[in-house]
Order: structure tokens, then sequence, then C-alpha cells
């Protein structure tokens, strides 16, 4: 496949390994923040390739992972209600909640959609005017300017009966308070490519300035991982810390402009939790007062209420880089894809599923 | 027997009813009307023909095969194929698994009121046309009629009789460690036809199913003395689904690798936008052949006669007796599990 295979390619790929093993002299932590970019590690076997010396420490960078137990109680309950069309991207459906998860209240008469994108929703609020359509809005930079496309969409057609339950999140922030807690580990990122285009790289240099680390903004196939990895360990090995861009095909410096302005026009910046990691000042996407007539939590009158996650999931220290997935003692036995204690083990780009998915033989011995 | 055009006019009166009513599976005038003039027509044989309460037959000689599947597919016709030849291609698949000649169909129909009369006559055309290009008859059925609402339509169920000629003993615990792993054909073209179908995707292409039979093909390899050793059909759970099954009733680990699976581009391509893996997607006309190494090139080339098989290629082997595993060698050359799809397909976020 065009665009695809030319960045799969075996030889250049052990070209890229080459030169990253000749240039590494001294261990190395480096974190890849997405979780697109943890599934393309492990599906391929990029670490395989890597000297001993680098260790690769999977980030907290997957939406359907960092989703709150709270916001994943809330959706289950506004999509159980009658006259209710709640929809969500496809991984969020199996995601556990409390009690269960929204395939469960499908099955038990909820009406529950997959939706491709949230325009979709906005389209079925339109076809069915006698009931309350719910988007479900979840993920990064990345997803979030089409969430605000439907806000700003429904806006304009004047629908009623059209709201979203949102839980949008911010990748710099992560980052900051990863890097200010005294038991990290990583010295170098790997930057979410489809997060910086939508933002750009702009935000980026303050965070390499602030704690001495070098950020190279990377794409998701093996060869872009691989060298990515490689302007990591050149900036770690001659003591630099900058911002780079891997990924120049698909991110410019400033990013998409219309996306960041219809973004900034729809949503405020609000403190969110973060499943497994807890709270984090300023990095998440609220609806701006001007939208607050979408907002499905005000509009179901929903109570906040705290969730305890369950006492054997590690996820936050695995989210944080801490341990790797097959370190949890729950992994593979009580925490399995089919019944996962916490979210890294749902989605396909949770570092647990990722490892239970490929190599839950290695990681056993 | 004239085998009605697929595109032929219904020939019930269709003023008088151009949707079934439930009293079509009531069992009376209106039963018998469907019977003798959609059903009996387009399935006519002489073991059908007597309209008897069960079908009657001579039993050949060697073991007999039988097997059943149910139908639900949501649209009922969708590129490349419909509910009805699938009806019938998806029964005669599973015989051919055994290595048998396919002979006999029953099939149920559980019929939606409400549905057009001019749908259920399609598929039952279509259905009567596969039936007749794989060469078995449809001897029994039965029809039943549920309330609008509580169908989808129209739900099928066919049941097969087919017989073995042979001597071997096709089975996962006949796999051994140096067996060839065969795949006939390129993957994941029915689930991604009928899920762009369904989602209302668009793609550059229209991506058609594989829908057909492979009955054809399994004759031939034991026809040329191919000392098969397992086969298993691609439908849900795909490839991996199939690999990870005979693994863990043989007892051995299988190594696949990553570049040698033919899958098509669009297919790739729209697997690839959707975050699915074409190894896990469902097929209705690829199988899985374990053969014995010294018959694996004979395998290719007679399977690559048949324009169903025309892409089938060796794509592994058997290891070793080992803890049931199935390793994939991805482009780059590591190697990492291909694991059982885990529940439903779900396309990921970004």
């Amino acid at each position: 496949m065009k665009f695809l295979d030319e960045y799969r390619d075996g030889e250049l790929a052990h070209q890229l390994a080459g030169e990253i093993h000749r240039t590494t002299t001294k261990p190395w932590s480096i974190m890849e923040v997405c979780g697109g970019q943890t599934h393309a590690i492990v599906k391929f076997g990029i670490d395989e390739l890597l000297p001993k010396q680098i260790t690769l420490i999977h980030g907290p960078g997957c939406p359907v992972c960092v989703t709150p137990l709270e916001m994943i109680d809330k959706a289950l309950e506004i999509a159980a209600r009658p006259g209710v069309i709640f929809t969500s991207f496809g991984d969020m459906l199996r995601v556990p909640g409390s009690t269960r998860d929204l395939l469960t209240v499908k099955a038990t008469g909820g009406d529950v959609r997959m939706v491709y994108s949230p325009l979709d929703a906005v389209k079925l609020a339109e076809q069915n005017p006698g009931k309350e359509v719910v988007f479900f809005g979840v993920g990064f930079e990345t997803t979030a300017p089409a969430t605000a496309m439907a806000v700003y969409q429904a806006a304009q057609k004047g629908l009623k009966n059209f709201s979203m339950l949102i839980s949008h999140v911010l990748v710099p922030p992560a980052i900051d308070a990863l890097m200010s807690s005294p038991d990290c580990r990583v010295q170098a990122f790997l930057a979410a490519g489809h997060v910086c285009a939508v933002m750009g790289t702009g935000e980026y240099p303050p965070l390499a300035a602030k704690y001495r680390v070098p950020i190279v903004v990377t794409g998701f196939e093996p060869l872009d991982i691989l060298q990515g990895i490689l302007m990591c360990v050149q900036q770690l090995e001659s003591g630099r810390a900058g911002v780079e861009n891997q990924y120049a095909r698909a991110v410019c410096k400033r990013g998409n402009q219309p996306a960041q302005e219809l973004m900034r026009k729809v949503f405020r910046i609000v403190p969110r939790k973060w499943r497994g990691v807890g709270e984090i000042p300023a990095s998440g996407l609220g609806l701006a007062d001007a939208y607050a007539a979408f907002d499905a939590e005000k509009k179901f009158g929903l109570a906040a209420h705290r969730v305890e996650e369950p006492a054997d999931c590690l996820s936050g220290l695995v989210l944080q880089g801490q341990i790797k997935p097959h370190e949890c003692p729950a992994f593979g036995n009580r925490c399995t894809p089919e019944h996962p204690l916490g979210a890294t083990m749902v989605s396909s780009e949770g570092a647990c599923a990722a490892y239970h998915r490929y190599r839950r033989q290695s990681a056993r011995s | 027997m004239k085998i009605p055009d697929f595109n032929a006019g219904c020939p019930l009166p269709i003023r008088q009813h151009p949707h079934v009513l439930m009293a079509h599976g009531g069992g009376g005038m209106l039963t018998h009307q469907l019977m003798e003039n959609v059903f009996g027509p387009a399935f006519s044989n002489p073991i059908l023909d007597t309209r008897h309460d069960s079908a009657q037959f001579a039993v050949p000689p060697g073991r007999l095969a039988m097997t059943t599947d149910s139908y639900v597919v949501r649209p009922l016709f969708f590129p490349g194929g419909d509910i009805g030849s699938m009806a019938v291609h998806g029964t005669v698949n599973d015989l051919a698994m055994s290595g048998a000649r396919p002979l006999y169909l029953s099939c149920a129909f559980i019929i939606e009121e409400g549905l057009p009369m001019e749908t259920l006559w399609r598929a039952v055309c279509s259905m009567s046309g596969a039936a007749k290009r794989c060469g078995v008859q449809i001897i029994t059925g039965d029809t039943k009629v549920v309330d609008n609402g509580n169908g989808d339509g129209l739900l099928i169920t066919t049941t097969g009789i087919g017989v073995i000629e042979h001597a071997l003993h096709i089975a996962p615990q006949n796999v051994r460690p140096g067996d060839a792993v065969i795949v006939s054909g390129d993957l994941g073209r029915h689930g991604m036809a009928i899920m762009a179908v369904r989602e209302g995707l668009q793609f550059e292409s229209t991506i058609e199913s594989d829908s057909a039979p492979v009955a054809g093909p399994v004759l031939a390899l034991l026809e040329a003395g191919v000392e098969i050793r397992c086969l298993r059909d691609l439908t849900r759970g795909g490839l991996a689904g199939a690999l990870n099954e005979i693994a863990e009733a043989a007892g051995v680990k299988i190594a696949a690798e990553q570049k040698a699976i033919p899958v098509r581009e669009d297919v790739h391509a729209a697997c690839e936008m959707l975050g699915l893996d074409p190894l896990h997607v469902a097929n209705e006309g690829r199988f899985v052949a374990f053969v014995a190494a010294k018959d694996s090139e004979r395998v290719v080339q007679i399977l690559r006669g048949f324009e169903v098989c025309e892409a089938a290629t060796v794509i592994g082997e058997v290891a070793e007796k080992a803890a049931p595993l199935v390793t994939l060698k991805s482009p780059i050359g590591a190697s990492r599990i291909l694991d059982m799809p885990s529940g439903e397909q779900l396309p990921r976020i970004c």
C-alpha cells in the first residue's frame, strides 16, 4: 500500500537499527507518548531491534485508557436512559465502568451506536428530533477538532437534542506532570505525531528546556519510530535537549491553524482526572460557556461521584512508565482483554493489551 | 430443471401478496402457495418433489460428514454475494473441510413478517444457483414467519450431508511439526465488504465479498493423493482464529510470516484506516490447509488452477510440539504472537 509499505521496509529498518547501535554508548530511557506508537512498537517488534541499553517506556497516550472511571459510569448512566441515542467511537464500547460496559447497556435495551465521526452523531440528531443524541467525546488534540466541529455545527443548525459528554485531554500538561514526578525515569520523549499535526510543535520547546529532555515529534510506522529513537539517542549522547521533528511529512511548526481556532472557540481548558494517574491541572478540554447548552453532564443533571479503581490494577504505574505491563501481578491471569481490570487492557492501543496480544509468551519467560 | 433467472420477477401473485405475511408460515393456503410457487420450482429435484415430511435417500458407501450453520447477515444483499448463496457456500465449505463430497442440504427459513416477496425470491434464486454450482441438492426444508420487528428480515439455517471417499484422517490432531501451512487465497474481503456497506464507508473501489464454494479445489487435492493433515475454513475469527484453534487442538507452535500472507491492496487500506487486522477479519471462500511439507509446492500449484484459489500460497509451517502458540514474523523481521481476536472487531479512535 502506497505511503505505508515504504515505511515498513525491513532492510531500511535494519539500517536505522544499526545506526542506533553505533550511536548508543550509555543506557537511555525513552518514552513514546502515544498509544498508537506503543501498538506499532509491540506489533512490529521494533524494540527487539534496539540495543539492550535502550529502554522504551510506554506513555499515557491512549485516550481510551486515560478516560476516568467516573466518566465511563456517567456514559453508562446516560446511555441506559429511555429516549437517548448514545454514540461513541468503537473502542469505547468495551471499556469497563464500575459495573458494566456500553455493549452491555446496548444488550439490555439501551440505544448505543458506534460512529466513525462526531459529525455522524450530529446527523443522527437531525434525523431523530424526538430523541436526545449524545456523543462521547474522548481523545487527545487529534480528535478534539472533530468534536469541536460537531458542537459548532450543532449550534449553527440550532439543534436542541444534541449534546456531548466530553473527556478530551491534552498532551503537554501530561508530559509536564510526568517529568515533575520524583520517580520519573524518562530521559527523552517521542512526541505524538498526530497531536502535533493539529497543534504544531510550539508547545514543546519550553518543556524541553525546563526539564532538559530531548523531544522528537515522531510518526507511527516502524521507520518513523526507529528514526525518532535515533534522533533522541543522538541528542542524548551529545548532551543536547531540543525539539526536533521526525514526522515532517505530516507536522509543520504551526500545526493546523483553522482546527486550533475552532478548538479555542468551542472549548475552554479545564483540570482533568486521568485514569490511573490522577488529576492534572489544565490538562483537559471542556465546553466554553457559549456552548454550555451542549454539555451532556449539565443537560442530564449528573451528580459528581467518585469511584475507586480496582485495588489490584496497577495501570497507573504502567501509564507513568514505572512498571512494564507484565510486571503487574494481575497481568494475564486476573486481568485479560476479555476480563480487563483497567482500561490499559481494553483498548488495542493500551500498553497492557498490546503486551498481552503480541508477547505474553516472552513476558512470561 | 430450469434455474430461475436471478432477476426474474417473483412467480407468486405479487399484487395479491407483495410482502410475506404471518399466514405464509401458518401451514394453510399461503404456506402451500409459497412451497408450490417459490421453494418448489427453485429447488426442484426428485427427492424434494415427493413433498414428504422427511427426505429419503440412499446412503452411498464410505463415511458420511454432516454439518449445520445459521446465516445472519445485514444487508441481505452485499457486494460479491447475498444471504442465499452464502447459506449454500458456507455449509458446503464446512463439509469440504472434512474432505467430504457435498451431496444434500436441508434449509430452514425464518422470515420476518413484511419482508418483500421479491427479496425472498431473489435470495431463493441465488440459493438455487449456488446449489447447482456446488453440485448439491436441497432435499428438505422448513419455513417459519415471525412478527414484524422480531427477525432480521431473513435468517437461513442449512444442514449439509456429504460422503467421505478417502481414507485420510483430516483433523487438527493430525497436524505435526514440519507441516506446511497454506492459505487458499487473499484474506479479509468478506468482513470488510460487509463493514463498508453496513457503516456507509466509501473507499476508492468497492470491496467485494469472497463468498464462494471451495469443495472443488479440496476434492482436487484429494484426487491428486495429497497428504492433507487438516483443513479449516477462515470464517469468523479469520486466519488468526483458525490458526490458534488448530495450535490449541494439536498442541503445536505455528510460525507464519506476515509478508507471505496475501491481502489485497483495497482490503489492506480499509483495515489500516479502521485500525483492524485483516488476519482477524472474516472470509467466506477461504481455507487454510496443513499438508506434509513434501506436498506443499504441488498443493499450491493445484489450488492455483481454480479461480477461487488463484492467490493460494505457503504462509508458514508447524514449528514444534510445544505449548500452543501462533507467531507471526513482522515485515521488519521481528517475531510476535498472532492472537485469537478478542470480542467483536471494533474500529479504533485514532
